[in-house]
């Protein structure tokens, strides 16, 4: 291997590491704030490709119908919990969430279809409309079991991949899409090609990380979801409901594999089954920042990454048994450097 | 004087065991009430009920409203906040953060009254304000109390429910808690007090119950609880009339 194709595969390491890292921080927020293993991360990918490879086509994305299924699916839900509970005064607010929101989404989704239009406004569409699903995902397959073990929530989750996948299939079909180049742009520096779309990618997860970082440090409610996964019971005791800030973890969570799915489409081509995969590399990097530690999960996305393009040039047949291996030397370094203390006070 | 918090009947499981069986009591609008008792009394039990971290049988009225059914994060919002034993700080946070959060529905709400909130409790807690910038993990247990109350006061309550904010605390550190406390009264704030350091809490407190293996033993004013023989004997540490044989 010389020096060129080195950096060759380099620039594909950091250029997926960057795809991966977004999904690590969606998985560790989830994790942190609601105990859930965020397994149907991978469907919010696909969905994220093809819809916006469907808007391409001038096609109505399948996923309409399930925010439009979903939608009102949790807006029964609420409309019941009112009723239990007597809380009619909230209902008209709940409704606007769960049920106003997503049908307007998917409304304009499904009239600006046909028009196909310029690709920046395609992909606010893609990222809306599979945002819109997470709040709606937690409401309806989270929210009642919130209290539940983390096993049993992981149950939930293998559920619900397995319906967002047949459901995919039912949507989008058996063949697979790739989405045209943000960019043809191609710079040189000495020797080395770098592509205009791997350096679009970066900037995009880096900005996208940036926002992050700003959101949990500065704002009320980022400060909320850092709170209610440090200590459950002192955010309730503050007034943080779980309902709260679940639903807008999912939101979040959503909006970064939508995100992930958009800046993958242009590099491989998608099917309905490959979320799965993308986001166990995903999980290899939450592993690595131990489900809870933001910019280790981000750096270990960015080794996966780079393992992953070195090991296809050297054992291309083995590349993801060698990125999956990655996880039994993380586990064992974490298990043997990691003190469990039980948190006082 | 009107009653602010008015229990009754109330039963609260813990998991399959029943731990507080049939209390009644009564906090009036402006006053201390102080609920002694010994440790697995269930007074810890009777607080997270009250709050809502715990369902029970019977009724909690607070405000003129039945509070059973609503949630804790909408009493919290009604104004009725819990200090609990084991403080439940964001030990990662700030100080400065932990405050803001503990007045979370009011930022919500658009309270503009909420930077005055702020500095009344730097004001009140110095220490708090020297140590804004710090993490509350670092801090030492008086000063976690008092962050603790002051993330608790930050919500403006109009009853403060604290479990034990004695626990673990040197003397010297309890009496400034304490005399925190008896001041909170003149800001209207009115407050049940769970604790098992029976005298400090009674001297504050105009009422005072004492919980035992669930139920109410003894209810009455505080001076008539301090004279009550059995009471002295067991709780305050004071000696008998006649002394036991040894």
């Amino acid at each position: 291997m010389d020096f060129s194709i080195a950096v060759l595969l380099a620039q594909d390491g950091v250029t997926n590491g960057a795809i991966y890292a977004l999904l690590s921080l969606a998985l560790v927020l989830v994790f942190a704030v609601t105990r859930v293993i965020f397994v149907p991360a991978g469907e919010f990918v696909t969905y994220g490709t093809l819809t916006l490879a469907s808007l391409q086509l001038g096609k109505s994305p399948g996923t309409v119908g399930l925010l439009v299924g979903l939608a009102g699916l949790a807006g029964a839900m609420e409309v019941y919990a009112a009723a239990r509970e007597r809380t009619w005064h909230r209902l008209p607010r709940r409704l606007a969430i769960y049920l106003l929101v997503p049908l307007s989404i998917a409304a304009l989704v499904h009239l600006l279809a046909p028009l196909t239009l310029a690709l920046p406004l395609q992909i606010l569409l893609s990222v809306a409309m599979v945002t819109a699903l997470g709040p709606l995902l937690y409401r309806v397959a989270y929210q009642p079991l919130a209290e539940a073990s983390v096993l049993v929530l992981l149950i939930v989750s293998v559920a619900v991949h397995l319906a967002m996948l047949g459901l995919g299939l039912w949507y989008f079909g058996a063949e697979g899409s790739r989405t045209p180049a943000f960019t043809s742009a191609s710079y040189r520096v000495g020797d080395v090609q770098i592509s205009g779309q791997s350096l679009l990618v970066l900037l995009f997860s880096l900005l996208v990380i940036a926002a992050l970082y700003v959101f949990f440090g500065r704002t009320l409610y980022g400060k909320a979801l850092r709170a209610t996964a440090l200590n459950r019971v002192g955010a309730r005791l503050v007034g943080i409901s779980p309902g709260l800030a679940g639903s807008l973890t999912f939101t979040l969570a959503a909006s970064l594999c939508a995100f992930s799915g958009v800046l993958i489409g242009p590099i491989t081509t998608v099917y309905y089954d490959s979320g799965f995969l993308v986001s166990l590399k995903g999980f290899v990097g939450a592993i690595i920042g131990g489900m809870s530690s933001y910019p280790m999960a981000a750096a270990g996305a960015f080794l996966v990454g780079l393992l992953e393009s070195y090991s296809s040039f050297w054992a291309s047949a083995f590349k993801e048994v060698i990125v999956f291996t990655l996880i039994i030397p993380v586990l064992l370094w974490r298990s043997l450097t990691t003190h469990h203390h039980e948190e006082e006070e | 004087m009107s009653a602010l918090l008015e229990i009754v009947d109330l039963h609260v499981a813990y998991g399959k065991v029943e731990a507080v069986h049939g209390v009644s009591l009564t906090v009036d609008e402006g006053s201390i009430v102080t609920v002694i008792g010994p440790n697995g009394a269930g007074k810890t039990t009777l607080l997270a009920a009250i709050i809502g971290l715990l369902p029970s049988r019977g009724d909690i009225v607070y405000a003129g409203a039945r509070v059973n059914r609503i949630s804790v994060e909408e009493r919290v919002a009604q104004r009725l906040c819990l200090v609990p034993e084991r403080r439940e700080l964001f030990a990662a946070m700030t100080v400065a953060d932990n405050l803001e959060l503990g007045a979370f529905h009011r930022h919500r709400a658009r309270d503009r009254t909420l930077g005055k909130t702020r500095d009344e409790v730097y004001q009140r807690f110095p220490r708090l304000a020297e140590r804004r910038a710090q993490l509350a993990g670092t801090l030492s247990g008086g000063e976690r109390q008092m962050l603790a109350l002051g993330r608790a006061l930050m919500a403006a309550p109009r009853l403060l429910l604290l479990d034990e904010p004695s626990l673990g605390l040197a003397p010297l550190i309890v009496k400034e808690i304490f005399s925190i406390i008896a001041t909170l009264r003149a800001t209207g704030v009115s407050i049940l007090l769970v604790e098992q350091n029976a005298r400090a809490a009674l001297q504050i407190a105009s009422h005072g119950y004492v919980l035992e293996t669930g139920t109410v033993a003894l209810a009455g004013p505080s001076e008539e609880i301090s004279r009550d023989v059995r009471v002295a004997a067991t709780y305050l540490g004071r000696a008998p009339e006649r002394s036991l044989p040894s």
